[in-house]
C-alpha cells in the first residue's frame, strides 16, 4: 500500500499544483513541496522498517521490503505489481531527494505557467518511481513511457533556444527503443506461456524462463537497446547532449540525476536476472561499448564550449563505468556500478544546478564569455569546484568509491578493457578542471553584476555535499542495501556458467 | 422471415423510417434546427432499439442478415459515431451558406448503409449496404457545392467507388461461379481447404482490392488525402470512421467466417499490403503541413497496423485476431473522431482550421481544447494511459504470436515516424503566440453540446487506456460468436 501511495501522492500532487496556480504563483511550488515532503516521509518509513515480505513465487527470499499486487488485466495476466527491495529503495530515495533539488532549482527560474510546470515535474517523478517499483513488465513499460511525456513537455515549453528539436529527439529515441523492449517483453511472455500455459507479465513468474540460446540472445538485445539508449552509451547517446542542454535547470537535474539511472536500473533488474546465459555471452561486447563511451564521452566533454554540454558529455563518460561494472559480472564491480549511479546522480544534478544558476545570472552558457566569476560569486564557485572534483573521482567522495570498485572488479574479468577504462580517470580531471579554469578563474571577459547563492541554494547544495562526503567515507550502508539484488543477479549468471563447465 | 428476425434488425428499420420521416419533414418545412434534432432523434432511437434487438440474438433475418453480438456491437459503435458527427456538424453547417437541412438526411442514409453492412451475412446485402453508403457519401463530400475542392473530391470518390464496385462484383461472381453460394455461412464449408479453389482465391483477392480502395490501403490510397482535404471536416470524420469501420468489420466477418486465415496466398498478399501501407502512409504523413492531409496519411498507416493483425491470423488462433482487430478499430474510430472533432470546432466560419498556423499557441488560448487534442494525438501515437496504447499492444501481441518479426519492425519504425508528425502538432500548440496575427482568424465558438461530446470522448479514451478489461472481455465474447 505504501508503494502505491508513493506514486499516487505525486500524481495527485501534480493535479493539485496545477489547480493551485489560480491562487498565485507561489502556491504550485508549495503544493509540490508538500507532496514531495510527504513522499520523503514515506521513504523514511521504508528506510527504517526492518520488515520483509514474502513474494509468493520466491517464498524463501527475505530481500523484499514491501509488495503490493492488484489484478489489472486478467486476460493477459497483467497486474499492478509493485515491490521494493534494497536496490529499488536506494533509487527511490535518490529520486525523491533530487525531486527536492529540482524544485529548489526551479523556485525562481520558472516564472511562466508555474502550475503546469510543477504538474509535469511531479508526474515525471511519479513515472520514475513507477519504473523503480514495477515488478510487472507491462506496468514497467507503462511507467517507462509515462515519464517521457511530461519530460518532453518540460523541455519543450520551458527549455532554451533549440528546445523543440531537442525535446522531439529525446521523445523519439526513447519511444522507439522502448517499443523494441515491448516487443522483447511480449516475446518473453509468449516463451514463458509455452512452458506454463498461461499468460503472465509478472516479473517473478518470468524469472527462470527457459528458451533456446538464440531466442534469449535476441530478447536480451531488445531490453539492452532500450536501456542503453536511456543510459546512454555510444552510439545511442546523441539525444542526450541536446536534451540536457536545452532543458530548464530542473529538467536537466532530473534527466541527469534520475532518468539516466532508469537505464542502469533496467540492466540490473531485468537484463541480468532474466537472461543470465545471454548476458554471459554478450558481456565482452557490452563492456567494450562501455569503455568506448568512457573515452569518447570524455573526449567530447573536453571539446565543448557550452557548459551544460560539457556536463552532459561527462555524464556519458560516467555512465560508461556503469555499463562496464554491470557486465563485468563480478560482485565488486556490480556494487561499484550501484555506487556510481548514486554518486553521479547527486554530483551531476549539482553541476547542472550550478550551470543553470550561472545561466540564469549571466544569460549565457558559453564558457568563452565567462571567466573570473570567482570574484563575483565566491560561494557558487567554491561549490562548483567541490562538485567538479567529486565528479572527477577524488578519493574520499562518492564518485571515487563507485568508479574504483568498478575498476577493481572488472580488472579480474578483463584486463585490457579495464586498463583502457582507467584512462577515463585521467581524462575526467582534464575536462572538469578546464571547466573550473575557464568559468571561475582567469580574466573577466565581461562585467557581470550578479548575486551569489542565496540561502535556499546553499541549503540544497550543502545537503548534496554532505551526502557525497558520507558516501565517500562510509559507503557500507548503501552497499548492504544493494547487496541482495546484486547477489541475486550474479547468482543466476554464476549458476549458469557453473552448468556450462 | 419471422417476427424474431424483424426485431433483430430493428435498428435498420428505425434508421430507414427516420430517413423517410426526416425527408418529409424537410419537404414540409425547412428548419435547420428541427432537421438536426430529427436526425439526432432518429440515431438515438436506433441506438435504443439495439438492446431490444439484442434480446433475440443470435438469430438470422432471412439469409441476408445475421443478428449476433458482432452486428449489434458494430451497429452501436457506428451509430454513436454518426451521432457525434451530427453533433459536430450542427454549428459548422449553421454558419455556412446553402440549404443545409439535407445534410442530416444524407448522414442518416449513409448510416443505414453502414449498419446494413455489419449485419450482412450474404454478398447481396453486403453490396446493397456498401452502395447505399457510397452514394450518400458522394453527396456528402460534394455538399459545399460552390467549392471546387469539394467537387473535385466527390468526383474522385465517385470514380474510385465505381472501380471498387466493379472489382467487388467480379470477385463475388468468381466465388459464386465456383462455390454456387453467396451466403457467408455456407462459405466456410465449401471453401476449405482454400488452396484447392483457385477461382475463389482470385475472387477473394479481388474483393480485398475493392475494399482496399475504400480502406485506402497502399497502393490503392491515391484518393485519400484529396478527399480528406476537400470534404467538409465533419464529412471527413464520417468517411474516416463510419465508412472505414463498417468495411473493415465486414472484412473481419468474412475473414473469420470463411476461414480465410488458412490461406497462405491471401496472407502473403495481405502482408505485402501491410508493408507498403505502413511505410508509405507514415512517410507521406511526415511531409504534410495540412492537418487534414496529415490525418489522412496517418489513418492509412493505422489501417496498415490493423492489417498486421490479420496477417497474424495465419499462425494463431482466430480468437486473438478478431479481438485485436475489433479493439484497434474501436480505438481508431474514437481517436479519429476526436481529432476531427477538434478540427471542426476550431474552424472559423468561412474556412477550415487545417494549417499548422491555426493551432499556434492553442495551449495558451484554449488550454482544455489543446489538452484534449494532445491526448487524441498521443492516443494515435500509442502512448500508455490512452486507449491507443492498448491497441498498439494488441498489434504487438498478435504479431509476436504470428512470428511476424519483419512486419513488427515496420510497426516500430512507423511508430517512430508517427510520433514525429503527431508531436509536430503538439509542438505548434505549445509555441507561444507571436503578435496578434491569429486573433482575428481563430475565434472558437464551440457549442456546449460539442464541449460535452468532446470531453466525453477524451474521458473514454483515457478510461479505456487505464481499465480496458471490460471492453476486452466483451470483444472476446463477440469474437467467439462470429465463427
Amino acid at each position: 500500500m505504501i508503494l502505491l501511495m508513493l506514486i499516487m501522492v505525486l500524481i495527485i500532487g501534480g493535479f493539485l499544483s496545477w489547480y493551485a496556480e489560480q491562487w498565485g504563483p507561489m502556491w504550485p511550488r508549495k503544493v509540490a513541496l508538500a507532496a514531495l515532503s510527504f513522499d520523503a516521509l514515506l521513504v523514511m518509513v521504508l528506510l527504517f522498517s526492518s520488515d520483509s515480505v514474502t513474494i509468493p513465487q520466491i517464498p524463501e527470499s527475505t530481500d523484499w521490503i514491501a509488495h503490493i499486487q492488484i489484478t489489472w488485466l486478467p486476460r493477459f495476466g497483467i497486474s499492478m505489481n509493485l515491490a521494493l527491495d534494497g536496490l529499488s529503495l536506494l533509487l527511490v530515495t535518490l529520486t525523491v531527494f533530487l525531486g527536492f533539488v529540482a524544485l529548489s532549482s526551479a523556485w525562481t527560474e520558472i516564472t511562466e505557467r508555474v502550475g503546469f510546470f510543477h504538474f509535469n515535474l511531479l508526474w515525471t517523478l511519479a513515472g520514475v518511481l513507477g519504473v523503480f517499483l514495477a515488478m510487472d513488465l507491462f506496468l514497467f513499460f507503462v511507467f517507462w513511457e509515462i515519464m517521457i511525456v511530461p519530460m518532453y513537455l518540460l523541455i519543450s515549453i520551458w527549455g532554451h533556444e533549440d528546445r523543440h528539436y531537442a525535446a522531439i529527439k529525446f521523445f523519439i529515441f526513447t519511444q522507439v527503443s522502448g517499443l523494441l523492449m515491448l516487443l522483447a517483453i511480449i516475446a518473453l511472455v509468449f516463451a514463458a506461456r509455452a512452458e506454463s500455459g498461461v499468460f503472465s507479465f509478472n516479473y517473478f513468474d518470468l524469472l527462470n524462463t527457459n528458451f533456446g540460446a538464440d531466442t534469449g540472445y535476441w530478447l536480451m538485445l531488445g531490453f539492452f537497446i532500450a536501456f542503453v539508449v536511456k543510459l546512454p552509451a555510444v552510439p545511442f547517446h546523441t539525444w542526450l547532449p541536446d536534451a540536457h542542454t536545452q532543458a530548464p535547470t530542473a529538467g536537466s537535474v532530473i534527466l541527469a540525476g534520475i532518468l539516466l539511472k532508469t537505464g542502469a536500473y533496467g540492466l540490473m533488474r531485468f537484463v541480468v536476472p532474466l537472461f543470465p546465459d545471454a548476458v554471459y555471452e554478450f558481456a565482452p561486447i557490452a563492456m567494450t561499448i562501455g569503455v568506448i563511451s568512457i573515452i569518447y564521452g570524455a573526449k567530447l566533454a573536453f571539446a565543448q564550449s557550452d557548459i551544460k554540454r560539457l556536463i552532459a558529455y561527462s555524464s556519458i563518460s560516467h555512465m560508461g563505468f556503469i555499463l562496464v561494472g554491470v557486465f563485468a559480472l563480478n560482485g565488486i564491480a556490480y556494487q561499484g556500478a550501484v555506487m556510481t549511479m548514486m554518486a553521479h546522480g547527486i554530483s551531476s544534478a549539482a553541476l547542472f544546478m550550478i550551470a543553470g544558476s550561472i545561466q540564469q545570472r549571466i544569460h549565457t552558457r558559453d564558457m568563452e564569455r565567462m571567466g573570473g566569476l570567482w570574484q563575483d560569486v565566491p560561494k557558487l564557485s567554491a561549490l562548483a569546484l567541490f562538485f567538479s572534483i567529486s565528479a572527477l573521482g577524488m578519493p574520499g567522495l562518492g564518485n571515487f568509491v563507485g568508479e574504483f570498485l568498478v575498476l577493481i572488479g572488472s580488472f579480474q574479468q578483463n584486463f585490457l578493457i579495464t586498463t583502457i577504462a582507467a584512462l577515463g580517470l585521467i581524462l575526467a580531471p582534464i575536462y572538469s578542471l578546464i571547466l573550473v579554469q575557464k568559468v571561475f578563474h582567469g580574466v573577466r571577459s565581461e562585467q557581470h553584476a550578479i548575486s551569489d547563492f542565496g540561502c535556499r541554494e546553499i541549503l540544497t547544495m550543502m545537503a548534496m555535499v554532505v551526502i557525497l562526503v558520507c558516501m565517500g567515507l562510509y559507503p557500507q550502508p548503501l552497499m548492504d542495501l544493494a547487496r541482495p539484488a546484486v547477489d541475486d543477479g550474479l547468482f543466476r549468471v554464476i549458476t549458469f556458467t557453473g552448468e556450462q563447465q | 422471415m419471422n417476427g424474431v428476425g424483424l426485431i433483430g434488425i430493428l435498428p435498420i428499420i428505425v434508421l430507414a423510417a427516420a430517413s423517410v420521416v426526416l425527408m418529409l419533414m424537410i419537404a414540409v418545412k425547412r428548419d435547420y434546427q428541427l432537421a438536426w434534432r430529427g436526425a439526432l432523434a432518429g440515431v438515438v432511437a436506433a441506438l435504443l432499439s439495439i438492446p431490444i434487438a439484442a434480446s433475440v440474438a443470435p438469430t438470422t433475418a432471412t439469409d441476408l442478415m445475421i443478428v449476433d453480438g458482432f452486428a449489434l456491437f458494430f451497429s452501436a459503435l457506428l451509430l454513436v459515431t454518426g451521432a457525434y458527427v451530427l453533433i459536430f456538424s450542427y454549428r459548422y453547417f449553421q454558419v455556412r451558406e446553402g440549404e443545409n437541412e439535407e445534410f442530416f438526411l444524407l448522414i442518416l442514409i449513409a448510416l443505414l448503409g453502414a449498419v446494413t453492412m455489419v449485419y450482412s451475412n450474404h454478398f447481396a446485402s453486403f453490396f446493397v449496404g456498401l452502395e447505399t453508403l457510397s452514394v450518400a457519401l458522394f453527396a456528402l463530400i460534394a455538399y459545399p457545392v460552390k467549392q471546387r475542392r469539394s467537387l473535385e473530391a466527390a468526383f474522385k470518390y465517385l470514380v474510385l467507388s465505381g472501380v471498387s464496385s466493379a472489382f467487388l462484383l467480379f470477385g463475388m461472381a468468381l466465388i459464386y461461379a465456383e462455390t454456387g453460394t453467396m451466403a457467408f455461412a455456407e462459405m466456410s464449408l465449401v471453401l476449405s481447404p482454400a488452396g484447392e479453389h483457385p477461382y475463389s482465391l482470385v475472387g477473394i483477392i479481388m474483393i480485398l482490392i475493392a475494399l482496399g480502395f475504400k480502406l485506402s490501403l497502399v497502393p490503392f490510397h491515391m484518393w485519400t488525402p484529396d478527399i480528406y482535404q476537400g470534404a467538409p471536416a465533419p464529412v471527413t470524420a464520417f468517411v474516416a470512421t463510419v465508412s472505414k469501420g463498417a468495411i473493415l468489420a465486414v472484412w473481419l466477418r468474412m475473414f473469420i467466417a470463411f476461414g480465410l486465415n488458412t490461406s497462405e496466398a491471401l496472407v502473403t498478399v495481405m502482408s505485402l499490403l501491410a508493408y507498403f501501407t505502413i511505410i508509405v502512409g507514415n512517410i507521406l504523413a511526415l511531409l504534410q503541413n495540412n492537418i487534414k492531409r496529415m490525418l489522412a496519411y496517418s489513418s492509412i498507416a493505422h489501417l496498415g497496423y490493423i492489417l498486421v493483425i490479420f496477417c497474424a491470423g495465419f499462425s494463431t488462433d482466430g480468437e486473438l485476431v478478431s479481438e485485436a482487430v475489433m479493439l484497434y478499430l474501436v480505438v481508431y474510430i474514437l481517436t479519429t473522431l476526436g481529432s476531427f472533432g477538434i478540427v471542426t470546432a476550431l474552424s472559423p466560419d468561412n474556412r477550415e482550421a487545417e494549417t499548422l498556423d491555426d493551432y499556434t499557441g492553442l495551449f495558451w488560448r484554449h488550454p482544455l481544447l489543446a489538452a484534449q487534442f494532445t491526448i487524441m494525438l498521443l492516443a494515435l501515437a500509442g502512448i500508455p494511459l490512452t486507449a491507443g496504447f492498448i491497441a498498439k499492444f494488441y498489434v504487438f501481441m498478435a504479431g509476436v504470436q504470428g512470428d511476424l518479426w519483419l512486419l513488427l519492425w515496420m510497426v516500430v519504425i512507423g511508430s517512430g515516424f508517427g510520433l514525429f508528425y503527431y508531436l509536430r502538432i503538439v509542438k505548434v500548440m505549445i509555441k507561444p503566440r507571436t503578435g496578434n496575427r491569429f486573433d482575428s482568424n481563430i475565434k472558437v465558438s464551440i457549442t456546449r453540446i460539442e464541449w460535452i461530446a468532446q470531453t466525453l470522448l477524451t474521458v473514454i479514451i483515457i478510461y479505456l487506456g487505464v481499465v480496458p478489461g471490460g471492453l476486452i472481455e466483451m470483444l472476446g465474447d463477440i469474437g467467439r460468436g462470429i465463427g
